[in-house]
């Protein structure tokens, strides 16, 4: 079952994510897809994650496809034109991605690369309104008709902990009218910041028009939390959480991590509209069929 | 291109109080006489440059504008998103700091924080729901109000749910 049929027929829906590596080999990818393959729907392929020059989105996507996991294309707003976005979908599409989540993308500052350009032709909003012509309307941003026209499930980003809060699922509306199907969103780490967002995403009819994924993250060791909160921008890790994590020994911290992420995804599975959950763990794959299984997910209930 | 390309995008807070700024705002609504008098300015190869020059210091002055040439002010709560550093005009990225900081100068406040506590102060907030069509590049350094009373702005942004993505005036 594909991600776009579990998530239409009203199943709960798991993703992940893989970090393609920086180097020319799709091995890396194959390795994680393989682990994943049996325990969720679909995995994100990421888009030069960190504005760091990876392998592109497209190959590792492709990559995971032929181990047998379906893949998530992501694509930012940072790199690339409205010209080369366009060319990407057509390429990506033809060669049999379906899914796509469109993202602004972090700025190349944060990046390997801090001199470089930053693009930012279209926003967010822009690039899912376009690709949304491209598939309904069979035309490109030009007006020019398209023959035949991508296929293509169009998912979107948002982080309910951002503000301006109160504008958060007003922000997510306006991707929706532009063309969103599904939503991820940034790290969940406090359930009554989520809760209220969903409150008003539910209000707005949202839940019934895009299907709503919480991110849920298992963090790897206590520097990688440390990172996290003061690196990563718009995660924020609330202060009993950070207390939570970090009481234990050192060698114990990845196991509390997993059992928190566990019990995010029950909490998060019990507020209604969330469709599914995505699960952030990247080089951290191994950790994902013990968090799914200690919060009720079965291997098999999940993947092809 | 100049324009973009002299002045990156910082986020600036605006001189001009938000109350003010729609009062303005009225004032500059399109009418007949400022349909005339624009074409009038953009006819002539002396007033047009002198026109977009007063345009730029003015609004550079209160909004920090680097003359886009497709405002977006009037429903942005009078802060200029092209002050945004990735310039998007359709809201704010994932990457605000918990204190509203923006992503990239994190001692400066998001520019959407702003226009959204600015327009809601004033009943506002709807406009932020407004889509954005793709800004065209071409328009860098030309005047803005003289577009705007020729009406050649009324495409940049949407209410439309399954409005096209492309304007009828592209």
């Amino acid at each position: 079952m594909s991600l776009r049929e579990r998530l239409n027929s009203g199943g709960f829906a798991v993703t992940a994510e893989i970090s393609p590596p920086r180097g020319a080999d799709t091995g890396p990818v194959t390795a994680a897809a393989a682990v994943l393959r049996d325990w969720v729907d679909a995995v994100n392929v990421t888009d030069n994650q960190g504005s760091s020059v990876r392998l592109a989105s497209w190959a590792g996507s492709l990559a995971a496809q032929a181990a047998g996991l379906e893949p998530v294309m992501q694509m930012t707003c940072r790199d690339r034109n409205r010209i080369a976005l366009q060319s990407d979908l057509l390429g990506a599409c033809a060669l049999g991605i379906r899914n796509v989540l469109v993202m602004t993308g972090d700025h190349p500052r944060f990046g390997d690369h801090p001199g470089a350009k930053p693009v930012f032709d279209l926003d967010s909003v822009q690039l899912l309104w376009t690709l949304r012509a491209m598939r309904d309307d069979g035309v490109l941003l030009s007006g020019r008709r398209l023959r035949p026209p991508p296929d293509c499930f169009l998912g979107a980003v948002e982080n309910p902990s951002a503000p301006p809060r109160d504008f958060r699922a007003d922000r997510l509306a306006k991707k929706v009218a532009a063309g969103a199907q599904f939503v991820q969103t940034q790290y969940v780490f406090d359930i009554g910041v989520f809760g209220s967002w969903m409150a008003r995403v539910r209000d707005l009819g949202l839940h019934r028009r895009c299907h709503v994924l919480a991110g849920i993250g298992a963090v790897r060791s206590r520097r990688a939390l440390d990172y996290m909160r003061e690196k990563v921008p718009g995660v924020v890790v609330p202060d009993d959480v950070y207390r939570r994590l970090t009481a234990g020994p050192a060698d114990r911290f990845a196991d509390e991590a997993a059992k928190l992420a566990a019990e995010l995804v029950q909490q998060v599975r019990d507020i209604e509209g969330v469709a599914g959950v995505h699960l952030f763990a990247a080089g951290n794959e191994h950790v994902v069929p013990a968090i799914l299984d200690s919060a009720g997910i079965r291997a098999g209930d999940h993947g092809r | 291109m100049s324009a973009s390309s002299a002045r990156p995008p910082i986020p600036t807070h605006p001189r001009l109080g938000v109350r003010a700024a729609y009062r303005v705002q009225r004032w500059l609504r399109p009418n007949a006489a400022l349909r005339w008098l624009s074409a009038r300015i953009e006819a002539s190869g002396l007033a047009r440059p002198l026109f977009t020059q007063a345009e730029r210091q003015a609004k550079q002055a209160l909004f920090g504008c680097r003359m886009c040439g497709q405002c977006a002010l009037p429903v942005t709560g009078y802060v200029c998103p092209m002050g945004c550093p990735k310039e998007l005009r359709n809201g704010p990225c994932g990457g605000v700091a918990a204190d509203g900081g923006c992503e990239v100068y994190p001692d400066r406040r998001c520019v959407w924080v702003e226009a959204y506590e600015r327009a809601a102060a004033q009943g506002r907030a709807a406009d932020l729901r407004l889509l954005h069509r793709p800004a065209d590049n071409r328009r860098w350094g030309t005047s803005s109000w003289l577009s705007y009373w020729q009406g050649r702005d009324e495409d940049l942004w949407t209410a439309g749910d399954r409005a096209p993505v492309r304007g009828a005036a592209r």
